[in-house]
C-alpha cells in the first residue's frame, strides 16, 4: 500500500501531484468491509445530538415557510414588496438561485462521470441529494408567485373547461418543461444510483421496519453481474442524457430574461453565463454541506482533502467565468452603443442598487481569488467561509439582474424602488429551512456515500498499487508509468 | 411443510474479485447457462469472463428519445396551431424554432424513462423474493463478498457436483439453497 501521508491541519494530505504515482482517493486503508460499516453505520447507529440539533434548527426555520406561505396565499401577493415596475421580486430571485444550486449535483454525477473523474464517487450521492432538494425549493416559488396558487395547474398543458392551451412561445412555459424534466431525471438518476446501496442496507437490517422499507426501496436487487451489466449501461446513458439536460436547464431559465426586451436582460451571453454561475453556486453549496458532514459522520478518509481541493478549483474556475461575464456585459453595453443598455449597466454599478452590485462582485469575483493559493484550497476554515460568501454573492447576482433592470427601465416616470417586506425575507429564509430539513433527513436515512462506486475505486486503487509493486520488483523503481496507467484504465 | 425441500440454488462464496474472475471463466467453459456472479460493486472484465453479450438497452433509450421528440412537436403543433390558435405578434402559428426547447426537454425525459424503466424491466425488478435471500451468508454479497450462483433451472444442475466444482475453483464456502 501507499507510504504514510503527511498531514495538513490534522487532515491527511493526498493533494500532492507527483508524476511517478497517483495519489489515492480513499485513505486510511479502507476496504469493502470497513467502507460498508462506516457508511451504513451512519444510518444504523443512534443519531447523534448534533444531528438532532441540526434537524431541530432546520425544522424551526421550515416552520417560517409553513406559516408565511399560507399567509401569502390567503392574503394575496400584496404582502410582498413587489410594485408596479418590479413585478418579479424575491420569488423569482429565489427560484433562479435554487435551480442554480442544483446544477453542481448533476455536474458531479453526470459530467464528471463522462470524464471518468473518479473523485466524484465520494461526493456524488450527497451532491445529487442536494440537487433534488434545491429543485424542490425552486419549484415552490413559481407556484406561489402566480398569485392565485390554486390556478398553478394552468402552467401545465392540461385539458380544461376553458378549452385553452398554454402558449408554447413563452420561455416561462419552456421553464416548466425544463425544470420538470430536470427534477424527474435527477430523481431517477439519484434513485437508480442508490439501489445497490439500499440493498446493502436491506441485507444488514436487523428490525422489521428497516427490512421492509429498504427491501421495498431496493426492489430485490441481488448484485448479479447480469444486473450490473444493464445497470451500468443505464447509468452511462442517464449520465449522457443528464449532461445536455443540465446545460439546457439554466439556459432556459436565462431565456426567461434574455428573450424579453428589458435592457440588462436582453443579452446573448445569458445562457453560458447562467450555467457557469449555477455550477459556481452549486459547488459552493456542496462545500458548505460536506465540510461539516464529513466531520460529523466520520467520513474524512472517504471525502478527503483532495476532493475538497478539486471542488475549490472548480469554484475558482467558474468564479472567473462569472467575473468575465460581468466584464463582458459592461463591454457590450458600451460597444453596442445603445444608450438605454449603457445607462442600465452604469445604473447597476452606481445607481440605487449599487450596494447589491458590489456585494455581488466582492463575493463572486474577489473572494474565490484566494483559491490561487494551495494553502487556502486545503484549509477547511477558508473554504467554508468562501463557500458561504459565494452562496451570498450568487443570491445577490440574481437580485441585481432581476431587480435593477426592472426598477429603472425605459421611462424615468415609471421607475420605482423595490424593497422586500418581512414576508419576502421570511419566505426566503424559510426555503433554506426546507432545504436543510430534507438534507438532514437524507443524511440519516439514506446511504450518504455511493458505497458500490467507492468500492470499485478502491479495487482499482489496489490493482494499481499491486501493479506498482510488481513492476517495482521486476525492474527497479524506474517504471512509474504503469501504476498511473492502471489507475486511469476502466 | 407438505412438500419435500427441493434444492434450487448452489452458492459458492469467494473472498476476492480475482478468484471470482477466474472461477467465472471456468464455470462459463463448463457450459452452464443459468448461473450468475454476485458482487458488491461492478467488477470490470467480468462480463467477458462470463460471456455476457451487450445489452439492448440503448435501443430502448433511442426509442424513448424519438417518442419524446415526436410527442413534443405534435403536442405543441396541435395545441397552439390547430386546437387553440395562438396568434402572437403576427408570428406564424406554427414554426419550429420556438418549439425546440420543449421538444428537447421531452426527448431527454422520455429517453431517461427508457433507460430507467428499461433497466428495471430487463433486470426483472422489482422482484422481492429470490431463493438467494434464504442464505444468511449471501447477505454479504452487497457488502464485501463475491458469489457464484448456479440455479436449479440449469441442465447441468447437480447440488453435490456443482458444490465440488465451486470449491475446486477457490470458493471459501459452498452451500445449497432449498426452496
Amino acid at each position: 500500500m501507499a507510504e504514510a501521508l503527511a498531514r495538513i491541519g490534522g487532515e491527511l494530505d493526498n493533494t500532492q501531484d507527483r508524476p511517478e504515482r497517483r495519489e489515492e482517493l480513499i485513505l486510511g486503508g479502507l476496504n469493502d468491509t470497513s467502507i460498508t460499516d462506516r457508511v451504513c453505520g451512519i444510518v444504523e447507529t443512534r443519531p447523534t445530538k448534533a444531528w438532532f440539533l441540526a434537524l431541530l434548527m432546520s425544522l424551526s426555520v421550515l416552520g417560517l415557510l409553513g406559516i408565511l406561505v399560507p399567509y401569502l396565499i390567503f392574503t394575496g401577493v400584496g404582502v410582498w414588496g413587489v410594485n408596479n415596475p418590479v413585478g418579479w421580486g424575491y420569488a423569482i430571485v429565489n427560484f433562479v438561485f435554487w435551480v442554480g444550486i442544483g446544477h453542481a449535483g448533476t455536474l458531479i454525477s453526470a459530467i464528471l462521470f463522462l470524464f471518468r473523474q473518479k473523485w466524484r464517487t465520494s461526493i456524488n450521492r450527497a451532491a445529487e441529494a442536494m440537487t433534488i432538494f434545491a429543485v424542490i425549493c425552486a419549484g415552490l416559488f413559481p407556484g406561489i408567485h402566480v398569485g392565485r396558487a390554486w390556478f398553478a395547474y394552468w402552467m401545465f398543458p392540461l385539458p380544461n373547461q376553458m378549452a385553452m392551451w398554454p402558449n408554447f412561445r413563452s420561455p416561462l412555459l419552456w421553464d416548466v418543461f425544463a425544470v420538470g424534466t430536470y427534477f424527474t431525471v435527477s430523481l431517477l438518476f439519484w434513485y437508480m444510483g442508490m439501489i445497490p446501496d439500499l440493498a446493502t442496507l436491506r441485507d444488514r437490517a436487523k428490525n422489521g421496519i428497516r427490512k421492509l422499507a429498504y427491501g421495498a426501496l431496493s426492489m430485490g436487487w441481488t448484485g448479479s453481474n447480469r444486473q450490473w451489466h444493464r445497470y451500468e449501461r443505464a447509468y452511462l446513458l442517464l449520465a449522457a442524457l443528464a449532461t445536455p439536460l443540465v446545460l439546457s436547464v439554466h439556459s432556459v431559465v436565462s431565456f426567461d430574461f434574455a428573450v424579453s426586451q428589458v435592457p440588462g436582460w436582453h443579452t446573448t451571453i445569458f445562457p453560458p453565463y447562467f450555467v457557469a454561475g449555477a455550477i459556481f453556486s452549486g459547488f459552493a453549496m456542496v462545500v458548505t454541506l460536506l465540510v461539516p458532514c464529513r466531520a460529523i459522520f466520520g467520513l474524512k478518509e472517504i471525502i478527503t482533502l483532495r476532493h475538497l481541493e478539486n471542488m475549490n478549483k472548480i469554484i475558482m474556475v467558474t468564479g472567473l467565468m462569472v467575473g468575465y461575464a460581468y466584464a463582458i456585459e459592461f463591454f457590450i453595453a458600451w460597444y453596442g452603443g445603445n444608450p438605454v443598455e449603457k445607462f442600465t449597466f452604469l445604473n447597476r454599478a452606481f445607481g440605487p442598487y449599487d450596494w447589491a452590485y458590489w456585494i455581488m462582485v466582492s463575493c463572486n469575483v474577489i473572494s474565490p481569488q484566494i483559491f490561487w493559493f494551495k494553502k487556502a484550497r486545503t484549509s477547511l476554515v477558508i473554504m467554508f467561509i468562501v463557500s458561504i460568501f459565494v452562496n451570498i454573492g450568487m443570491w445577490f447576482e440574481r437580485f441585481v439582474i432581476t431587480i435593477s433592470s426592472l426598477a429603472n427601465d425605459f421611462v424615468p416616470s415609471a421607475w420605482d424602488y423595490y424593497s422586500p417586506t418581512w414576508v419576502d425575507i421570511g419566505i426566503m429564509i424559510g426555503a433554506f429551512g426546507l432545504f436543510f430539513t430534507l438534507f438532514t433527513l437524507f443524511c440519516r436515512f439514506l446511504p450518504f456515500i455511493a458505497m458500490a462506486e467507492v468500492k470499485a475505486v478502491v479495487a482499482d486503487q489496489e490493482h494499481a498499487a499491486h501493479a506498482a509493486h510488481e513492476s517495482g520488483a521486476a525492474h527497479d523503481s524506474s517504471s512509474g508509468a504503469e501504476p498511473a496507467a492502471a489507475g486511469a484504465a476502466g | 411443510m407438505a412438500k419435500e425441500a427441493r434444492p434450487v440454488l448452489v452458492l459458492g462464496e469467494f473472498e476476492d474479485a480475482e478468484t471470482l474472475m477466474s472461477a467465472a471463466e471456468r464455470v462459463r467453459d463448463e457450459g452452464f447457462t443459468h448461473w450468475d456472479c454476485y458482487t458488491p460493486y461492478p467488477v470490470h472484465g467480468l462480463d467477458q469472463k462470463m460471456g455476457i453479450r451487450a445489452t439492448a438497452l440503448p435501443w430502448l433509450v433511442l426509442g424513448g428519445g424519438l417518442t419524446g421528440c415526436t410527442v413534443g412537436f405534435l403536442m405543441q403543433w396541435f395545441m397552439n396551431a390547430v386546437d387553440y390558435k395562438f396568434l402572437i405578434s403576427g408570428k406564424p402559428l406554427w414554426s419550429v424554432p420556438a418549439n425546440i426547447p420543449v421538444s428537447f426537454e421531452l426527448t431527454i425525459l422520455f429517453s431517461a424513462f427508457g433507460a430507467f424503466f428499461g433497466m428495471l424491466a430487463m433486470n426483472g425488478l422489482p422482484r422481492f423474493y429470490r431463493p438467494h435471500f434464504r442464505s444468511e451468508r449471501f447477505r454479504r454479497a452487497t457488502a464485501d463478498r463475491f458469489f457464484i450462483g448456479i440455479e436449479g433451472r440449469d441442465r447441468a444442475f447437480d447440488p453435490q457436483g456443482n458444490q465440488d466444482l465451486l470449491s475446486s475453483l477457490g470458493a471459501s464456502h459452498v452451500e445449497v439453497v432449498e426452496e
